[in-house]
């Protein structure tokens, strides 16, 4: 195995922090460590450096909005911090402290939740036994919680005994974000919550996290849909093939015209390289 | 053919049936779990037999048993083929196959490897039992049980339907009602989103190779009580409860049940009809012919594991 010119990346090189010192609207956490912070994260697949030293951190209570083009490595980026991945070199700390290096398995009984890509529902069950499976790390089931899932997700609780695989689209969404909501996340991962879904439920979704935050649940909010996701964020990231290239709070970024230019679709002739 | 030997034919499919369904569903589960044709499953089987056969010889001295001696026997024999079975499967996993998962080992190599536990247990057999068959020790007077449609059913015939439907309704039991089995239909749908639910692969794993070789071990003294034990029986009992397995549709437990009857049946119909030359034709026959129609088995859906 040859040296492959490892990580030392050029830190900053591509970093157009829109400002540092990040105020935030719902700031109670203070000095205290944030829930999660990703430390000068190094993620490879064989060869290919997916995450080129990535910085994040999410504190108790946020949402924060993750976002960049396809291939840029925000899945990669939910996966490390939920253990699925990993990392080659950096540090996943939950509370200040470190976790990387523990299995996915364990991980979720330190209250992270995360919403696959996809939605990757167990098709060949049914709503329920989804549900059910969500919580698996506990002995059973929190009818509580159960209860929560059918407040949010009334569809779910009319199709409980449907089987996964022949739900739509949205209906696999929410059982989705049912599922992970069953095991009593502290910090919720969502990778493109949005993707597939017609306008309308998109907004029902959307209105469903802010509801789930409000509730004390803090979102990780992986997006192609910027300006739905800026709108719900406190904070957002920028990432571009494996590199932080911007960050602050949501408003700044929405009002941003390289970021309107790139993920708001809007026509400015600055199209970066 | 008369109608009497229809019935005679019947059961004799029926039981044969049964133990091609116990031994199928240690295929089906391992597949499910891990898409791996674990040919090794038919040494789960012989090692069941040669267990409780070897039980049986050390504490069978009595001429003529009471009842009660005779259930004990038959406890014993089915415990210990069992938990040998059960022993076997669980090493196979660790020693064998688990290395290759943690180095991502193409599915070649898996299936080498299986072929290759197969022999080596198969002859390792041979060399510490010998090559000749061994006999089952008597444990109970095989006498006729009862009678319907003037076919008689013997006390082996009852033992093996019977305790090889309880043993299939435990299973179903296990992966349908129970947090194992949630966990094993989970990691054989999605492994890497099992494991976001907080399911230990690992341990599923392993657990549903013990699963499996319960089932194989026991049907491998319930074999032996026909007849006797070698070390070469798992081969064609093996061979055709896999197919039973593909049959019923691979990874779907009541499709095992299902393909497991279904060619005992055809297996009996078979002999009976054409002579035992055509043993395996029929059942094989009746392979080809249903993944002809249907390529994924009786009860095998491919339900996209993505929307
Ligand atoms: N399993 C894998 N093996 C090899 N390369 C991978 C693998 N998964 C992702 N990659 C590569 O890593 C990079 C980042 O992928 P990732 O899935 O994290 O992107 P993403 O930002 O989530 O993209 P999208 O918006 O399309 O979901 C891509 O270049 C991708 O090709
Ligand atoms: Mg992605």
């Amino acid at each position: 195995m040859s040296d492959r010119n490892d990580h030392r990346t050029t830190e900053g090189a591509g970093r157009v922090s829109t400002e540092k010192s990040t105020a935030t609207a719902s700031d109670a956490a203070g000095a205290e460590a944030p829930l999660l912070e990703l430390r000068d994260l190094h993620v490879f697949y064989g060869a290919i450096e997916a995450l080129k030293g990535i910085n994040l951190s999410v504190r108790t209570g946020e949402v924060v909005a993750l976002l960049g083009a396809n291939g840029a490595g925000k899945s990669t980026t939910l996966q490390t911090a939920s253990g699925m991945i990993a990392p080659r070199q950096g540090g996943v700390l939950l509370h200040g402290e470190r976790v990387d290096g523990i299995a996915s398995h364990e991980l979720v009984r330190f209250g992270i939740g995360h919403v696959p890509e996809g939605r990757r529902v167990f098709a060949r069950m049914s709503v329920l036994e989804n549900l059910h499976m969500g919580a698996y790390r506990f002995k059973r089931p929190d009818p509580r919680d159960l209860e929560r899932v059918f407040h949010l997700f009334p569809r779910l609780a009319e199709r409980r005994k449907q089987v996964a695989g022949t739900l739509s689209g949205g209906e696999q969404q929410m059982l989705a974000i049912g599922r992970a909501l069953m095991g009593k996340p502290e910090l919720l991962l969502l990778d493109e919550p949005s993707m597939g879904l017609a306008p309308l439920i998109v907004q029902q979704i959307f209105d469903i996290l802010k509801e789930i935050n409000e509730q004390g649940t803090t979102l990780l909010l992986v997006e192609q849909n910027a300006s739905r996701a800026l709108q719900l964020a406190n904070r957002g990231y920028v990432l571009e093939t494996g590199e932080m290239v911007m960050e602050g709070p949501a408003g700044e970024l929405l009002a941003d015209p390289r970021i309107r230019a790139a993920y708001l679709g809007e026509h400015v002739e600055a199209e970066h390289s | 053919m008369t109608l009497f030997d229809f019935w005679d034919v019947l059961v004799l499919g029926v039981v044969l049936g049964s133990l091609y369904a116990v031994i199928a569903i240690g295929y089906t589960l391992v597949y499910g779990v891990l898409q791996l044709l674990n040919f090794a499953h038919s040494e789960v089987f012989m090692t069941g037999g040669f267990g409780g056969v070897i039980a049986l010889t050390l504490v069978v001295p009595v001429a003529s048993p009471s009842l009660a001696q005779s259930a004990g026997y038959v406890v014993l024999g089915i415990c210990t083929g069992a938990l040998l079975g059960a022993t076997v499967a669980f090493f196979l996993e660790k020693v064998a196959y688990r290395p290759l998962r943690r180095r991502n080992a193409p599915r070649l190599v898996f299936l080498i490897t299986a072929i290759g536990a197969s022999f080596f247990l198969y002859n390792l057999a041979g060399k510490l039992f010998g090559r000749n068959a061994m006999p089952m020790p008597r444990m109970y007077e095989n006498r006729t049980v009862f009678t319907i449609f003037d076919t008689t059913i013997n006390i082996t015939q009852l033992l093996i339907v019977g305790s090889g439907v309880l043993m299939l309704l435990i299973v179903d039991h296990v992966v349908n009602r129970t947090k194992l089995g949630s966990g094993i239909r989970a990691v054989a749908q999605d492994p890497e989103v099992a494991s976001l639910m907080g399911v230990n692969i690992d341990k599923v794993v392993s657990r549903t190779f013990v699963l499996g070789g319960l089932m194989g071990g026991a049907a491998g003294f319930l074999f032996g009580t026909t007849n006797q034990v070698f070390y070469t029986m798992g081969f064609l009992p093996g061979i055709t409860a896999f197919a039973a397995a593909v049959l019923g549709g691979i990874g779907n437990v009541r499709g095992a049940m299902l393909g497991g009857m279904t060619l005992g049946i055809v297996e009996a119909f078979t002999v009976d009809v054409f002579g035992d030359a055509w043993r395996y034709v029929g059942a094989f026959g009746a392979l080809v012919l249903v993944l002809m129609f249907r390529p994924t088995g009786i009860l095998g859906e491919r339900v996209a594991r993505t929307a």
